[in-house]
């Protein structure tokens, strides 16, 4: 089988330094925020199950840069913290659901797995894998609806994302044939980080390019520099666009590298020291501060003062979190009818 | 007055929610061109088109989970799974989608759906096509759970279901379809929650719910033969579940016998059985007895698959037994 082509951008592409900084803060603050959820874990301030983006930042970043989130939507699975700040979730909402907090996006009944802002159309946060993939299915269903039925016009478009781990999923399989028959305007997302939990791709899958895998839906496939967020931007802005205009779905293979475990408790002995290395020197948050670097978009002292400003932030979200009121034991009987 | 089938009353209630809000949408296998694999949704697709009714693949998650999707955005989907029994298929969607995503979201979302299909068995089926699975489903909070055994309550219930913010399931049975009542010409809604007094009695409370409705019904016509007067209460809500009712009934009658087509073992019969043995525990005169089903996959064989149901005998028996009478 023919070597799939992976997309990528070299240097800064056609982009310009007020569009690319606010992508490298995002990616920092991803980094960041994961760094003190790790720390607070640690400390046993947060619980349960706990999965890190680090590493992983450029894919939700450089893709839900491409929306118009006032029309647009987003649902992922459960490693699902850089996709809540990057669909500009307040920090201090997202920190507080993971302490469990009243003042959390979802009341402390949600947790890590599942941050929700309705009113930014991020709908979460699933902790089974694979299961939010037929209900973005289904959020697009209900665009293509409405501009069908309810003669709506320009109803967005729908993006689904998930891991290498789901792609074997029934729910996986049933949705791509259901927007493809439906003509839905979904874009289906691999987050491909090469590891479903502690196995390898290559130990479970037939195929390791899941592009593929749209062919037999009828659908586009596309595989992008997960690692680039300005690859991820472009090809999914690209994307988007063919999907508003064409009114059906694509399946997108991000490939990507998480760098912790699959959770807080794996400390990921399945996979080499040197590999890990080989994926930390791609960095995406170093790749995007060289290229701008290299494009005299920004400089040390630039890079240190937003750095500095987004530890702040993060502080200040651990400080609103920490003195947080818990809930009150009334509150577990709310939030379950309407 | 009309005089009309269930399967009549249902297709009514789709077609006036249909009609009434355009947010309404029907999918299923064979919903369509095929008109329903029994009927329910004849002639709606030649009356709203495609996408208002979409025959889907056979592919029960995905469907279900679509519809749970396009829920959670403010439309208002009906599901027929072709029977309870392919419901299996969904039932990850169904439990930890459709019944989650309010409390997930800290009250943020809201899934108005309604999941309907026939449910229990029929006849000649074997035991993959005849299974009882209400419990599956009452058992889960964020679900809401009625059941239907005539055609007024079909139509009242379904209609409130797909009124209802929440995800609703509606329990039905292939064998009732067919079974006629009256219906009124003009609107009407029923709540849930709500359970129905089918006979008034003061000797015996037979407590039921959906198909065994019409069983009981006969049991308390034979228990008048007896000499015995019956109580017969249709729950019609198994969640939200009208308990004041089973006890008004019960602190008059002082005896209960539960009739659930289900299996035995952590049934919803057992818990209202359960129920009543907690709540009017000073008030019975005799245990609370709870007719089942056997508790065994059901068989091929006809006289073996009666066998295992509730019957008007072992209901009539089971009376007997609350009432002292053997």
């Amino acid at each position: 089988m023919a070597e799939v082509e992976v997309q990528t951008v070299k240097g800064v592409g056609k982009h310009k330094k007020e569009f690319l900084l606010p992508l490298l803060r995002q990616m920092q603050l991803i980094r960041r925020f994961e760094e003190k959820s790790a720390q607070m874990y640690g400390l046993r301030k947060i619980g349960g199950f706990c999965h890190l983006y680090n590493g992983q930042e450029a894919v939700a970043v450089g893709a839900l840069s491409a929306l118009d989130l006032t029309k647009d939507y987003v649902l992922t699975a459960y490693r699902d913290h850089g996709h809540a700040i990057a669909a500009g979730m307040d920090p201090k909402a997202v920190m507080a659901e993971l302490y469990g907090k009243i003042t959390g996006c979802s009341r402390g009944k949600g947790g890590s797995m599942h941050m929700f802002d309705a009113q930014r159309h991020f709908l979460g946060g699933n902790g089974i894998v694979g299961a939010q993939i037929p209900m973005a299915t289904g959020v697009a269903f209900a665009q293509m609806y409405r501009q069908q039925v309810m003669d709506r016009k320009d109803t967005g478009v729908t993006l689904c994302f998930f891991g290498d781990g789901a792609i074997h999923q029934g729910a996986f399989h049933e949705s791509l044939n259901l927007a493809a028959v439906w003509n839905l305007p979904a874009v289906y997302i691999v987050e491909n980080n090469q590891f479903g939990m502690g196995t390898a791709v290559k130990r479970v899958s037939a195929v390791e390019d899941f592009e593929v895998k749209a062919t037999g839906y009828r659908m586009p496939g596309i595989t992008l520099d997960g690692m680039n967020v300005i690859a991820m931007h472009d090809g999914i802005k690209a994307a988007v666009a063919q999907v508003r205009e064409d009114r059906t779905p694509v399946l997108i293979d991000a490939k990507t590298y998480r760098y912790k475990g699959h959770s807080m408790s794996d400390p990921a002995k399945y996979r080499s020291r040197d590999e890990l290395e080989a994926y930390q020197e791609q960095d995406p948050i170093l790749i995007l501060k060289a290229v701008m670097s290299d494009a005299g978009m920004i400089d040390d002292e630039e890079y240190k003062q937003l750095d500095d400003e987004i530890r702040m932030i993060v502080q200040e979200a651990v400080d609103f979190a920490e003195s947080s009121d818990e809930p009150e034991l009334a509150t577990m009987y709310e939030d379950i009818y309407v | 007055m009309a005089e009309i089938s269930i399967r009549d009353a249902l297709n009514q209630a789709l077609d006036e929610e249909m009609a009434r809000d355009e947010r309404v949408f029907i999918l299923g296998e064979e919903v369509g061109e095929y008109n329903g694999a029994y009927k329910v949704t004849r002639g709606l697709l030649d009356k709203y088109g495609v996408p208002r009714v979409l025959d889907t693949p056979i592919a029960e998650l995905g469907f279900t989970g679509l519809a749970v999707g396009a829920a959670t955005v403010g439309l208002r989907p009906v599901v027929e799974w072709m029977t309870f029994n392919f419901s299996l298929l969904a039932l990850d969607q169904v439990i930890n989608n459709a019944a989650k995503m309010r409390h997930m979201s800290g009250g943020q979302l809201s899934v108005p759906i309604v999941f309907r299909g026939p449910n229990g068995p029929a006849e000649y089926l074997s035991s993959q096509h005849s299974q009882a699975l209400q419990s599956l489903y009452v058992h889960v909070p964020g679900l809401k759970v009625a059941a239907y055994a005539t055609p007024y309550d079909a139509k009242g219930l379904l209609k409130t279901a797909i009124r209802d913010d929440n995800p609703v399931v509606l329990l039905e049975s292939e064998l009732a379809y067919a079974w006629t009542g009256e219906v009124p010409d003009e609107e009407y809604t029923i709540p849930l929650g709500k359970a129905d007094v089918k006979r008034e009695g003061s000797e015996v409370t037979l407590i039921t719910y959906s198909k065994p409705v019409r069983m009981v019904m006969e049991a308390a016509s034979e228990l008048e033969k007896l000499g015995v007067d019956a109580e017969v209460v249709d729950l019609r809500s198994l969640r939200p579940l009208d308990e004041e009712a089973i006890y008004a009934s019960v602190r008059k009658t002082n005896r209960a016998v539960v009739v659930d087509e289900s299996w035995p073992v952590a049934s919803f019969g057992s818990h209202v059985a359960w129920l009543i043995s907690r709540n009017c525990f000073d008030m019975l005169d005799a245990q609370v007895e709870l007719v089942s089903s056997e508790d065994v996959p059901m068989p091929y064989n006809h006289t073996l698959e009666l066998a295992v149901q509730p019957s008007v005998e072992k209901i009539v028996a089971a009376a007997k037994r609350v009432l002292y009478m053997e």
